[in-house]
């Protein structure tokens, strides 16, 4: 009896094998699980910060899943829009755990998204040989906030549509060009039915197929160079016998173990939100879009979603509005350049000068200052404010090449520590 | 380092903290403090509801028959009595009167009520609800203290009766609202008309987010399950670590 069973489990395993081999001959299948899993070695020093991006890429799949079942039964009209989501939200199965769900996970992916980046600053991940990391890395970016610009106006709710109106004006000042730009974005004189149907398209097939394929590329160039880790060394210069880095551990099944851990009190964050807080006190979903579109009607204060605030501050700190847009569009596009702003050899923050130290606290200060002011209505107080940390915001990148030129930098161990 | 973390939670903390909404202003109105899970409440809620409201306001994306499920009512206590017109338990909460009426006989379309509880708060109701006062400019006799100028008529001016609102006057010749007075009298006591407005209010809650005990409900036990999936997660995790000096 005991003989049969092995038999047969010794069978299954050759007939697993050979089809294994069978694929193997014809596409490339164990070879991108080795260079990509089993044997794509990440330090072993990683800390909380290096789960980000495991994490941004499950609330990129979890909106991806959720969105294709919210598109079966949204309808990108004006007419019906509002009510279509209403539909889901009451009548159909489930429907209001998937819209939560997908509406919560636009906030957790900048969470996650700023986190990741913010990771990238303290230790220097965007530095040689990371720079095309980066810079797909900023290219996502910039990708998921226009994603997330033209989910927002799905809802057509009334903050929906006045927030895209007051964006999509930004663009008219622009001199010459701007009106016209304006109005081809819109496809109309104002927001519509036209331009509600354009940003269903853009919002459900270019921009995530963008998104998808830019993620790959990102995870390529990294597996390409390695990872970095919180001493910011390159773990590559030490293998042992084997050609395996030392201070490395096989990204499954080790990491994944790890990641495992991470994604699930992410979970357990994010199920809190979703079940209990979905509208997060009005900054997840604003009060004023459970009420439809208007055009005749604004909502009292007209804010974008938190996760524009930093950079809507800023526009909103210049007098000029021109040069308010310019500049804004510049904050955004600004960490593009970090891998030749600084100038220091180290990459980890734990090994940099105290100025360095201090210049990125200012600037994440900046940044959450900017953010917060950008959410509360316009006082001459928070235009202040708004001024004084737009300042700073530009000061941590422009000033970069001189502070971080002849940094009194700690000695960098050649072994990765705690 | 560390003093950097500290900042970046506190100010995500601070960033994420719920109840500071700009849209609502809280503090400004009463509160109702209505109990959602209070099926009793909700049914009285949902036949004052009928009676006092649908008339002019519709709640377009309520279905009948949704209300009867979160009411505990079956559909033929549904149909005896919460519907009159000869409606079908699975359509919605709809009214008669065509919009371009409205706009001629009051001058504005009266809001729907399906969401008012999410885009305005259930404070607001409450105290929108408890706001009429005699005035002799309005043509429908009343003006409201928490929307001024509103096209509404009291509508419960039987129960509650008809309040006078006294002004002070200050310096620069503005009118501030003090308090009111009671001047016709209502059927109801003062508490008994609270607790029909709490009703109202509470059903207004149940509709805007018909999911919302489920909903509750749901994520304890989801969050249960994550944090068992995380133990034994945490315990695959040290046993495949072990062997990493």
């Amino acid at each position: 009896m005991a003989t049969r069973q092995s038999d047969v489990v010794q069978r299954m395993g050759r007939n697993f094998d050979s089809l294994v081999g069978w694929i193997d001959a014809r596409f490339p299948m164990t070879k991108l699980i080795r260079e990509h899993a089993t044997e794509y070695y990440a330090s072993k020093n990683f800390n909380v910060w290096y789960g980000f991006g495991v994490l941004a890429t499950v609330v990129l799949v979890m909106q991806i899943v959720t969105g294709i079942f919210l598109t079966m039964n949204y309808k990108p009209a004006a007419e019906e829009a509002f009510a279509s989501v209403e539909y889901i939200m009451r009548d159909v199965e489930w429907g209001w755990l998937l819209r939560y769900l997908h509406s919560t996970g636009a906030s957790a992916f900048f969470i996650v998204v700023y986190l990741h980046m913010f990771r990238g600053l303290m230790y220097g991940s965007y530095k040689k040989p990371r720079e095309l990391v980066w810079l797909i890395g900023m290219a996502i970016y910039l990708c998921l906030m226009a994603e997330a610009f033209f989910g927002y106006l799905l809802p057509w709710g009334n903050m929906s549509y006045w927030g895209a109106q007051v964006i999509v004006s930004l663009f008219g000042a622009i001199p010459w060009i701007g009106e016209g730009l304006a109005e081809w974005i819109r496809g109309d004189f104002y927001i519509s039915d036209i331009t509600l149907n354009r940003f269903f398209a853009f919002h459900v097939i270019a921009v995530p197929l963008m998104l998808v394929l830019l993620v790959v590329v990102h995870i390529m160039a990294l597996h390409e160079v390695g990872s970095n880790n919180p001493d910011g060394i390159e773990i590559k210069e030490h293998k042992d016998e084997n050609g395996k880095p030392i201070d490395g551990v096989a990204f499954h099944p080790y990491h994944t173990s790890k990641d495992l851990v991470i994604i699930l009190v992410f979970f357990i964050i994010f199920a809190a939100v979703v079940f209990f807080a979905p509208e997060m006190g009005g900054y997840f979903l604003e009060h004023a879009n459970f009420e439809p579109a208007d055009p005749l009607v604004t909502p009292e204060h007209i804010a974008p979603v938190w996760y524009f605030t930093p950079f809507y501050s800023i526009l909103k700190a210049v007098p000029n509005e021109l040069l308010g847009v310019i500049l804004m569009g510049t904050s955004v596009m600004l960490p593009i350049f970090l891998p030749w702003l600084d100038r220091c050899r180290v990459k980890s923050i734990r090994y940099r000068s105290n100025v360095y130290k201090f210049a990125l606290f200012c600037f994440a200060v900046s940044f959450i200052v900017l953010g917060y002011v950008g959410l509360q209505p316009p006082t001459p107080q928070y235009a202040l404010i708004a001024r004084i940390f737009s300042a700073v915001y530009f000061a941590f990148f422009l000033l970069m090449p001189f502070y971080t030129k002849d940094e009194k930098t700690k000695p960098v161990p050649t072994r990765v520590t705690k | 380092m560390k003093a950097l973390l500290r900042a970046l939670a506190l100010a995500l903390s601070l960033s994420l903290m719920p109840g500071m909404s700009t849209a609502q202003h809280e503090g400004e109105y009463e509160q109702p403090h209505n109990d959602v899970g209070d099926t009793e409440s909700l049914q009285r809620g949902a036949r004052y509801f009928v009676n006092y409201c649908l008339g002019c306001h519709s709640a377009q994306y309520v279905r009948y028959n949704r209300v009867a499920e979160g009411l505990g009512i079956t559909e033929e206590e549904l149909t005896e009595n919460l519907m009159f017109t000869g409606e079908r338990p699975f359509d919605t909460m709809t009214i008669a009167m065509r919009p371009e009426d409205a706009d001629r006989w009051f001058g504005v379309e009266p809001p729907d009520m399906s969401l008012l509880a999410r885009s305005k708060g259930t404070d607001y109701i409450y105290s929108f609800l408890h706001g009429f006062y005699a005035s002799s400019e309005r043509p429908t006799g009343v003006d409201n203290i928490v929307l001024p100028g509103t096209a509404m008529p009291h509508v419960l001016w039987e129960l509650q009766g008809v309040n006078d609102a006294v002004f002070s006057t200050d310096a620069s010749g503005a009118e501030h609202f003090e308090h009111f007075e009671p001047g016709i009298p209502g059927e109801l006591s003062r508490e008994d008309f609270d607790a029909v407005v709490r009703d109202i209010v509470n059903f207004l809650d149940y509709i805007s987010e018909p999911m919302q005990l489920e909903r509750r409900a749901l994520g304890l036990r989801v969050i249960a399950f994550l944090l068992l999936f995380l133990v034994l997660a945490y315990l695959l995790k040290r046993e495949i670590w072990s062997d990493v000096k």
